[in-house]
């Protein structure tokens, strides 16, 4: 008798015209696992983001997070409920600090925010909580740099600190590694390989490398469907795989 | 702490706010002291206006409306007060006391549901949506026969405060309306900082992210919303009190176009950008047809061709409007 998942989804589909994007997907996201999803361009990843995250809502089927049914919440309901998310496109606040911008993410789970008269800069109990997450991620020093003036990879970095700080049951990173150089790539990995095992992390990433060491299991995505599911070593070895997606990057690793 | 120039700017303004009457008693200029206290009336509006523009990115272009709305509660009040008639059972008054606090609430109420369908939106269809709802209001308005329909209702008397001072006074209305003003600038200030300035600054850079971190976003923009209808409402009780007249042309579209013009020539998102906005705005209808006419009779009607040049140069040069060129482009 296994622990029930963190994340289930039960024969999703989305229809895009004549076309299922989503295609009776059953997947789930054990807790504590590091859990990776690949699949070639137009395999449906953005897609089924944009459903577990609320932002596109199913044609069919369920979505289960932390035992219960979260098919039809609105996206900042199931933040509130523990699902934090990352952004393909860096999505940070640009006239925000990067203490601020976690900070917002901070505040966004401490209460409601009708509070109208104390400065919020000022407020420890934001702040204090935001430094510590920076820290983590290794943006202590460039706390107080403007967002719009940080480097793209630190962008990515304060983009997986702002889901950090929100203390998630479950990170959905959409290609953190992004546009990223090979030092920023390895910095990256590092980091995901420290909050392993401490926070469940549903990884959505193209970088073979970055998911083949960071993965506890990989699910292959083909056109909405889950090809197949196991662990790094069993996909590797999988013929379908290869024969559906990996090819010569398979080669490469 | 070494002066900053924007605390030195902030200074002058207030010190030359303060010393208005005594010169145009000085000069022996009655006329001053009204258009000052005209100057801080749309201050209050533009800057209510602000908070939702400048921080929380929401375009209004129907904010004519609210200060309409508390405008025609001094008005409707003062009619039903004339003629001893009553409203839903109540009788009218002048007593400021409890008007001005009405035409805040009336503000805020009509801004609630407004606020409620407009916010469903964003960008161009809520501009076009606010707008819509504002010209709603202004035909309803222009139809109330009740209320003087098209030629609105004069006031004989200004509101009246027992035991408060007496606005009839101009001077005392005038230093009112600027306690007011500063009043609302340091509520504004407090907000835009608060927890709940946060997130609507955040909304305004990026709503989308808002929501995936957890935050209600409509709720928080809403609130924001009604706070600036209920500032607006002000504004009207006290447009109302210094024209000693409420009409609809107060809720139309132009006049909604005219506050986001002070706020974008003032300096968006500056809370104290829109108050210089809205002087700048004033002394160049007054006084730029005046001189141009000078030049040729007649031609002061078109006073507007100099008003165009002088908004397209502060938009493209100066980012921050007349506030970032009085206290430098990196005041905040």
């Amino acid at each position: 008798m296994t622990a029930p998942p963190l994340l289930e989804t039960r024969a999703l589909v989305k229809r895009f015209g004549g076309l299922n994007a989503t295609d009776r997907l059953s997947l789930s996201v054990a807790k504590g696992e590091l859990h990776a999803l690949i699949g070639p361009n137009g395999a449906g990843k953005t897609t089924l983001i944009g459903q577990l995250s609320g932002e596109l809502m199913p044609d069919e089927g369920r979505i289960l997070f932390d035992g219960r049914d979260v098919t039809a919440l609105p996206v900042h309901k199931r933040s509130q409920r523990g699902l934090a998310r990352s952004f393909q496109i860096t999505s940070v606040f640009p006239s925000f600090s990067a203490l601020d911008n976690v900070a917002l993410a901070v505040q966004a789970h401490a209460g409601h925010s009708f509070r109208f008269w104390r400065d919020a800069a000022r407020d420890r109990a934001l702040s204090d909580p935001a430094r510590a997450v920076l820290e983590r991620v290794g943006l202590g020093p460039r706390a107080d740099t403007l967002a719009s003036a940080l480097a793209h990879g630190e962008k990515r970095q304060l983009e997986l600190a702002m889901a950090l700080a929100t203390g998630p049951k479950l990170l959905l990173l959409d290609e953190p590694m992004a546009g990223m150089g090979p030092e920023e790539s390895a910095r990256m990995v590092e980091l995901l390989g420290e909050l392993k095992g401490g926070v469940t992390i549903l990884l959505v990433e193209h970088d073979m490398d970055a998911v083949f060491a960071l993965a506890d299991r990989i699910t292959v995505l083909v056109r909405g469907a889950a090809l197949a599911t196991g662990e790094p070593a069993a996909i590797r070895a999988s013929a379908a795989v290869r024969k559906a997606y990996l090819g010569d990057e398979l080669e490469a690793v | 702490m070494p002066p900053t120039r924007p605390s030195i700017a902030l200074i002058v303004l207030l010190l030359a706010a303060l010393a208005l009457p005594a010169f145009a008693a000085w000069m022996d200029e009655p006329f001053y002291l009204r258009l000052g206290a005209r100057i801080l009336v749309f201050a209050l509006a533009a800057v209510s206006l602000d908070l939702i523009l400048g921080f929380g990115g929401m375009v209004s272009f129907g904010h004519a409306a609210f200060v309409g709305i508390g405008g025609y509660a001094v008005g409707i009040l003062f009619a039903h007060q004339a003629d001893g008639s009553t409203l839903f059972g109540w009788p009218g008054t002048t007593n400021g006391f409890i008007v001005w606090p009405l035409a805040m609430l009336a503000g805020a109420l009509a801004a609630l549901p407004i606020g409620a369908i407009s916010l469903r939106t964003t960008g161009v269809p809520f501009i076009m949506i606010t707008l819509a709802f504002a010209q709603m209001l202004f035909y309803l308005m222009t139809g109330l026969k009740t209320y003087g329909g098209d030629d609105g209702v004069a006031l004989w008397s200004r509101s009246t405060f027992p035991g408060g001072p007496d606005i009839a006074d101009h001077t005392i209305f005038y230093y009112t309306a600027l306690g007011l003003l500063i009043a609302a600038l340091l509520l504004c200030w407090r907000v835009v900082n608060s927890r709940f300035g946060r997130v609507l600054r955040g909304a305004k850079d990026n709503e989308r992210r808002m929501r995936a971190l957890g935050y209600p976003v409509t709720r928080y923009k809403l609130a924001a919303f009604v706070i600036a209808g209920a500032l607006a409402g002000l504004g009207g009780a006290l447009l109302a009190n210094a024209t000693m007249f409420v009409g609809p042309q107060y809720l139309h579209w132009s006049r909604s176009g005219d506050l986001i013009v002070m706020v974008v020539l003032g300096g968006i998102g500056t809370l104290i950008g829109p108050v210089l906005g809205a002087a700048a705005l004033l002394l160049l209808e007054e006084f730029v047809p005046e001189a141009m006419n000078l030049v040729h009779a007649g031609l002061g009607e078109h006073w507007k061709i100099v008003l165009g040049p002088i908004l397209l140069g502060l938009v493209l040069f100066a980012r921050k409007g007349l506030w970032g060129v009085v206290a430098g482009s990196r005041a905040p």
